[in-house]
């Protein structure tokens, strides 16, 4: 059997990742699929604490972040198309039209 | 045994790929090695006994939001973009703030594993039958909080429908 | 070696059902589009296929050999990795949907808890295979036909889904097994129960795999192929592989959920228990008429292919005939549930496929923004609408104490009204559209 711990560091280590593909990364796509590998990795951690204590509430936990992660994937896109129309461009550093 | 093979190959694979969705030049390419990744976790959570959530993540997550994704890359991509310098002017810094929160979290599972009561996990029989337990689960204790996930979705929709129309 | 045959011993069964699968599908496919034309011919007064074997029966063969032995290209400017793994994953999701799926009670890979879900949820999972197959393609077509695709897909998904809720509601469980079992005990298929839903998924189905009338994606007359334009050899082969296995597997949903399964038609009354003798004297009615034929071939190899088709045909007769003529008790009449089930599942799953082919032929194509229209704001409503009209009659039926036939009437007919009015709206809607387009 696989010790409860092992799944932690999976999660942290794709947490990890995610982190460092949104502040390093500058195609906003990019970083936005970053924010989905975040999220997924707060799933398995979830989901592995459901089966330690036996009880499906991690799951249930797991499918609100899901529907988190579509709602905001859709609101993100749309803002990625609506922002690519009027710039033409895809990277986050020049969306700058606040900074004076 | 069955089972260890099955999950470190799976943390394997989906390591790799989230690896490559960060370093991949190609956006295309992050999205396929992201709908990996996806699936991987998916095996995971098969072999941590949730089947329900499973067909979930293969459903919502690989067959719905990355089609989303896949779509708006080939809506949006510019061959431009490949050329471009891809990470940003501080990366280094970020790069480094991001391995110090990795750090930081290695070393509290590290050393908080001792205080945790990680020992055995309950019977797996527990879990079972997965989709008749989350569906009782999820429509009587969290009733309210599944019709505010259905309002957040409804509004969700509706800013991107907004925000995807050419003239308001 | 002893511990081997220990451990394989529990995924020995699931393991030769698999192979069976795979090795067969391929073969069943090739059947499928011989038929295809055969059918299309016959509707547009032609012979179709008849040079390669009697009646054609040998061109799904020759045609294989001949796409296996075509040169392989891979366009210059395509991006070579995602080209070369597109029609993979289509193939592969396509096959690994029919996992979950019961042929007959005997022949199951995996009952799954999730068992519907599952088809569907790694069915769609198809959709990627098309659309990086478009985009790797790097030509304009195929990627146009990729994003009508990847649209279309997702559009028809959500109506489908929701169709099935539908049946799932009656059923009460997701595994493919139990909902064939509640079907048995209920005595009548849910497709006497809602209608509607099945009428929905019919065309949901259609819709998602990409035939005509819904063909938008490989439109021949506006996109070349669609996203296969690039594809050549082998690879197209696949692609046309998992669109085929694809239908399969929506035929296997819309029997298993709306059609009964492997249940033989009035499964529960005695009185038509002669039934069990129609597959037997189906087989033996192909046969004849296969020696009937004999003698008219041209050629002897050709009478000689015709007669072993027709000596194969007897054989099934006998082995579906078996389990009924041998007492009781014994071995051979324990298989009659397999074979028979069997047997009654691939008959309908059969029907419903050629249904799908009586439209393709019958049906204009749609135009996009028609398609979109029909999904979105005709069957996506009505889906729901059918969903809460099944709801009212299990609560009728349950709490109120209705009887199934009054309680399932009413939803039915309510749910028909509402179709009706959609119907009517959409047809005003698009008048209005009409006659300002006409103005401008």
């Amino acid at each position: 059997m696989i010790p409860t711990s092992h799944y932690l560091f999976l999660s942290l280590g794709l947490f990890t990742i995610g982190v460092i593909g949104v502040v390093t990364r500058r195609n906003v796509i990019v970083i936005l699929m970053s924010i989905e590998l975040m999220l997924n990795a707060v799933n398995i951690n979830l989901v592995a604490f459901s089966r330690l204590v036996g009880s499906v509430e991690g799951h249930v936990f797991a499918i609100f972040i899901i529907t988190d992660a579509a709602a905001e994937a859709a609101v993100g896109l749309g803002i990625i198309i609506a922002f690519f129309r009027n710039r033409e461009t895809l990277l986050g550093d020049e969306m700058d039209l606040l900074k004076w | 045994m069955l089972d260890q093979i099955v999950f470190y190959f799976f943390a394997v694979l989906a390591v790799i790929s989230a690896v490559m969705v960060v370093t991949r030049r190609n956006v295309v390419q992050s999205a396929i090695f992201l709908i990996t990744a996806l699936l991987a976790t998916a095996g995971i959570f098969l072999q941590l006994h949730a089947e329900f959530l499973f067909i979930v993540q293969v459903i919502l997550y690989a067959g719905g939001i990355m089609v989303l994704f896949v779509f708006v890359i080939m809506l949006v991509s510019l061959d431009v973009s490949l050329n471009q310098v891809q990470f940003n002017r501080q990366w280094w810094l970020g790069l480094l703030l991001a391995l110090v929160l990795g750090a930081q979290l290695t070393i509290a599972v590290a050393v908080g594993r001792a205080g945790l009561p990680l020992g055995e996990p309950a019977p797996a029989k527990m879990l079972e039958p997965s989709t008749q337990l989350v569906g009782r689960v999820l429509f009587s204790e969290y009733v309210l909080p599944f019709e505010i996930a259905s309002i957040l979705l409804l509004v969700a929709m509706i800013g991107a429908v907004v925000m995807a129309k050419k003239k308001i | 070696m002893h511990t081997l045959i220990e451990f394989a011993k529990p995924i020995l069964v699931p393991l030769i059902c698999a192979v069976v699968i795979v090795a067969v599908l391929p073969l069943v496919a090739g059947y499928i589009v011989l038929l295809e034309r055969k059918l299309m011919a016959d509707m547009q007064a032609r012979l179709g296929p008849m040079r390669v074997g009697p009646h054609g029966l040998l061109q799904p063969i020759a045609d294989a050999v001949k796409l296996l032995l075509k040169e392989d290209i891979i366009p210059e400017e395509a991006d070579k990795a995602i080209f070369w793994v597109a029609p993979l994953i289509s193939v592969t999701v396509a096959m690994l949907a029919m996992a979950a799926l019961a042929i007959g009670p005997w022949f199951q890979i995996a009952d799954l808890n999730i068992g519907l879900l599952f088809v569907m949820g790694i069915g769609a999972l198809g959709i990627f295979g098309i659309v990086l197959g478009g985009w790797s393609s790097n030509s304009h077509y195929s990627l146009l036909g990729a994003l009508r695709s990847a649209a279309q897909l997702v559009s028809y998904e959500t109506a489908a889904g929701m169709a099935i809720v539908g049946g799932l509601l009656l059923a009460g469980t997701l595994s493919t097994r139990e909902i064939i079992q509640t079907q048995d005990d209920y005595g009548v298929w849910f497709i006497f129960a809602a209608p509607v839903g099945f009428f929905i998924y019919a065309v949901a189905s259609i819709a998602e795999t990409n035939r005509a009338p819904f063909d938008l994606p490989e439109a021949e007359s506006e996109l070349v192929a669609g996203y296969m334009t690039e594809y050549s050899g082998f690879r197209w082969a696949l692609y046309f592989l998992a669109e085929y296995t694809n239908m399969v597997v929506v035929a296997s949903i819309a029997t298993t959920l709306f059609l009964g399964g492997w249940l033989r038609p009035f499964a529960g009354t005695k009185a038509f228990d002669f039934l069990d003798y129609l597959p037997s004297l189906l087989m033996l009615v192909f046969a004849g008429y296969c020696f009937y034929r004999v003698p008219k071939q041209p050629v002897k190899i050709q009478q000689a292919v015709l007669a072993a088709v027709g000596l194969l045909l007897i054989l099934l007769a006998g082995i579906l005939a078996a389990p009924l003529l041998v007492p009781a008790g014994s071995l051979v009449a324990d298989a009659k549930a397999g074979l028979h089930g069997a047997f009654w599942f691939l008959l309908k799953v059969g029907l419903y496929l050629y249904v799908f082919m009586w439209l393709r032929f019958t049906f204009p194509r749609y135009r996009f923004d028609q398609l979109m229209h029909l999904g979105w704001q005709f069957l996506v409503p009505l889906s729901i609408v059918n969903v809460m009209g099944i709801g009212l009659a299990l609560v009728l039926h349950r709490q109120w104490g209705w009887g199934h036939l009054p309680a399932f009437g009413l939803t039915t007919v309510l749910t028909l009204a509402v179709a009706g009015w959609l119907a009517w709206a959409g047809e005003k809607k698009e008048k209005q559209r009409a006659i300002v387009g006409e103005e401008a």
